[in-house]
């Protein structure tokens, strides 16, 4: 029997020689069904060309750095198995609506600062002291956030997003929902003092109900739903007399 | 290229890297740290972690039992005044990760909740479900943004460390990026770059762990401390290596072989599934020579079953693996039992550092996997590495910015002309160099897999001694080589061929450090030495480099601190 082959169509771009992003084929072996997108890179890389530049760690999801469009849907490429695409070519992409540096590799700045801008740390009024043990909080107070504490800021949400494709200034839905997530959390008490960032941040009425953010995250994480609730609790704060919350 | 300049300088993004940072700023906040990693923080291997950080917080716990488990465990290599700070600073650090939003389990009282883990005596595991790693990280990362005073280079690369006057004062990185070579100097410079996994084929661990902190400072004249006690962990998915977690046996989960035996009633029959991983690994590998292992289309395995703990159980303990089972092994562990084997997953060797972290080059510091402050010894306990990173994290990010404090200023001239020297070799070795035939891709696979064959669970004079030729032969292969990519511009090749560089250099202490020691002690077992032999071998090895033209470490002999528990035969 012939052995078993896959193509490969990969973005490839080099600022200093290219003018565009191009895609390149690569036919390789597929000798088992055991893999992944991720995989036939890595075959490329080690055994075809030496020249394709993309990130990848922990190959078991959690560590955020290989996600890409694959046939146009952005994915983990260390859990889309080769399988699910075979006989059919594979598109590699690198993930929309963010510059590309080289080949499948993003500019993530944007998201870095972004992050940093909701201060995705807990505030308190007053710090207890260490030797004051641990703030108390039950199962079902983690439960309030737990979802939202679950993004490895793959940026997958990003690439799906169809209002931070048009407009970039907007925070976008993985920054809201780790903002949502320390909001949530009973030991913090900061609040009000992101809700300005969120608030005024260009793009959050823009966000309808479409959730092509929720659908595409691989933790389970409902970006969406952190949005929503967030626009509420900004009109709650503007139309409420004494819409001082903490 | 360009310089730039700090008080303390932290090559690694980790949980000890940026405990590193966060401490040394909390004790000096007047001082500018620079956090430098080649992949953003938040992907760092630490991300992977899952079962949980272990800690007294019980009453009916003690530090004198965490300590004893701890140094049992080690098979008493470890240095034992070590183990006692550690164990008094770890419950500070876990309430300190608490205090920063760590959204632990918790018990009914809204109390941190702890679970058994292997090799202890008793449950104090803290842990955030079975993703502890990750949101320890997280949190640590996300907390560390409220510093000003902390400025990062994230997805830079360090090819050497600046060493004047014996005085270690910063390094040469490589910004991906833009290809541009950077001087960062720094009074005191912090190692926190994590393990070395990925010398073996068969690795828990993700493709950023190439031993690049050991390697530096190694080349800088550091010595590397009990390289020969690698950890396999006994519980990997087959084929990808995927990292089954301890938890998974601590929560109740049964080791079984191919008659549907737990066979760890043969080996550790009071512990059974919580034995120490030492043990248990080669207990598989055993069961698996006399033909009682699975066989499958990825190699042996055994059944690891949860099963009888039901989904409710799995799914606020165990979720992640409800997750990984599904979506990498296509089964669901409410139903059906994982297979695993043993795998390499952490390196209890490293550069060698005292209780604060500092080094023997004056200024240079390490702290987590990539050092070796004598707390692990032979054998690494389950949970006890990411309280090592916050502890001692914490002790060499406050010890660097006390030393940053009265060290004198790092002078320009020098560092000017070795960042000329630094570039020039790195571009001249890979970016300019022409000719060559061997692929890197290619040598790091023969590494790998001659890695896994001569120094792995079991090892062997014979074996050693064969892994010490192929990995010469790879090392003068390794100077053939021929770099495709000459672009700047995130050039994935370069730093790919210098991790292989940093691999081979690593491989050679752990080849040399394994031969040497003719016993069998924590996770160094041989064959030909079955048995531990404390008269000669109660002692650290410490590698040396002798320099580029001679690739063989020399290896110098530490005794090891005892102070309350004399050593006794390991049993379980």
């Amino acid at each position: 029997m012939a052995e078993k082959r896959i193509t490969i169509q990969a973005t490839r771009f080099d600022p200093e020689k290219d003018s565009a992003p191009r895609l390149q084929s690569y036919d390789i072996p597929f000798p088992d069904d055991s893999m992944v997108v991720l995989d036939a890179l890595n075959y490329i890389k080690a055994h075809v060309d030496g020249t394709l530049s993309y990130r990848w760690s922990c190959r078991m999801g959690i560590c955020g750095s290989c996600g890409m469009m694959v046939n146009g849907t952005p994915k983990l490429t260390c859990n889309a198995f080769l399988r699910d695409y075979w006989p059919r070519p594979v598109i590699v992409q690198p993930l929309n609506n963010f510059p590309i540096i080289r080949d499948l590799v993003i500019d993530m700045d944007d998201f870095m600062h972004k992050l940093k801008s909701v201060q995705p740390w807990i505030i308190r009024k007053q710090e207890i002291p260490l030797g004051g043990g641990e703030h108390r909080q039950t199962t079902a107070q983690i439960d309030e956030f737990k979802q939202f504490s679950q993004c490895i800021n793959c940026m997958l949400c990003y690439a799906a997003c169809p209002v931070y494709g048009l407009n970039n200034d907007f925070l976008g839905p993985a920054a809201i929902a780790l903002a949502r997530r320390y909001n949530l959390d009973s030991r913090d008490e900061g609040f009000t003092k992101r809700l300005p960032v969120i608030a005024d941040s260009e793009g959050i009425w823009e966000c309808s109900f479409v959730g092509e953010c929720s659908v595409v995250c691989p933790k389970g994480v409902d970006p969406a739903k952190a949005i929503q609730q967030t626009k509420l609790d900004t009109t709650l704060r503007f139309t409420l007399p004494f819409g001082n919350r903490d | 290229m360009g310089t730039e300049s700090y008080d303390v300088l932290v090559i690694g993004g980790g949980l000890a890297g940026i405990r590193a940072s966060i401490a040394a700023v909390e004790a000096n906040p007047r001082i500018r740290v620079g956090m430098i990693s080649k992949v953003y923080p938040m992907r760092s291997h630490t991300v992977s972690a899952e079962g949980g950080a272990a800690a007294v917080l019980r009453p009916e716990d003690s530090y004198e039992t965490h300590a004893f488990d701890t140094i049992k465990g080690s098979d008493y290599l470890a240095d034992q005044d070590v183990v006692e700070a550690f164990v008094r600073e770890a419950p500070i650090e876990v309430i300190q990760m608490e205090h920063w939003g760590c959204p632990w389990s918790r018990d009914p009282d809204g109390k941190i909740s702890v679970r058994p883990f292997g090799g202890m005596t008793t449950w104090r595991t803290c842990f955030a479900a079975d993703k502890s790693g990750f949101h320890m990280l997280h949190t640590v990362f996300q907390t560390s943004l409220k510093y000003e005073q902390i400025h990062r280079h994230d997805e830079a690369f360090v090819t050497k460390l600046l060493i004047e006057d014996s005085r270690c004062v910063g390094v040469v990185a490589l910004d991906q990026r833009t290809g541009r070579f950077d001087a960062i100097t720094a009074k005191a410079v912090i190692l926190a770059t994590g393990g070395l996994g990925r010398v073996y084929a068969f690795t828990t661990n993700g493709n950023i762990c190439t031993g690049d902190g050991m390697a530096l400072a190694y080349r800088a004249g550091a010595g590397l401390k009990d390289m020969e006690m690698v950890q396999f962990h006994p519980t990997g998915l087959p084929f990808t290596g995927i990292l089954i977690t301890e938890a998974v046996r601590g929560e109740g989960g049964y080791l079984t072989n191919k008659n549907g035996d737990r066979f760890l009633k043969d080996y550790v029959p009071n512990k059974m599934e919580l034995g120490p991983r030492d043990i248990i690994s080669r207990a598989m590998v055993t069961e698996f020579e006399s033909g009682r292992g699975f066989e499958g289309p990825h190699g042996k395995y055994m059944n690891l079953d949860v099963r009888h703990l039901g989904e409710e159980v799995i799914d606020r303990k165990l979720p992640f693996m409800r997750e990984l089972g599904r979506e990498f092994m296509g089964i669901d562990i409410v139903h059906d039992p994982i297979p695993v084997r043993p795998v390499q997953h952490y390196m209890m060797g490293g550069v060698g550092a005292d209780i604060s972290g500092a080094t023997e080059i004056l200024g240079l510091y390490a702290a987590g996997e990539c050092a070796n402050v004598g707390l692990n010894g032979g054998n690494r306990l389950g949970s006890n590495s990411l309280s090592e990173c916050l502890v001692f994290g914490a002790a060499s990010g406050r010890a660097a910015a006390e030393y940053a404090g009265s060290a004198k200023p790092v002078t320009a001239n020098p560092v000017d002309a070795m960042l000329w020297d630094e570039a020039r070799r790195v571009e001249a070795a890979y970016l300019e160099k022409t000719g060559g035939d061997e692929k890197i891709g290619t040598i790091r696979e023969e590494m790998q897999r001659d890695m896994d064959a001569g120094a792995g669970v079991f090892r062997t004079k014979e074996g050693l001694e064969k892994l010490t030729d192929q990995l010469g032969g790879l090392r003068e292969r390794f100077g053939r080589i021929k770099i495709e990519d000459s672009s700047r511009t995130f050039n994935t090749e370069l730093t790919a061929a210098m991790e292989l560089d940093f691999m081979l250099e690593v491989s050679q202490t752990i080849v040399a450090s394994a031969l040497a020691r003719d016993e069998s002690r924590g996770a160094h077992a041989r064959r030909d030495f079955p048995e531990r032999n404390d008269e000669k071998f109660l002692k650290h090895t410490v590698a040396f480099s002798r320099g580029i033209e001679d690739p063989r470490p020399r290896l110098e002999y530490r005794d090891v601190r005892i102070t309350n528990f004399k050593p006794q035969a390991r049993t379980y």
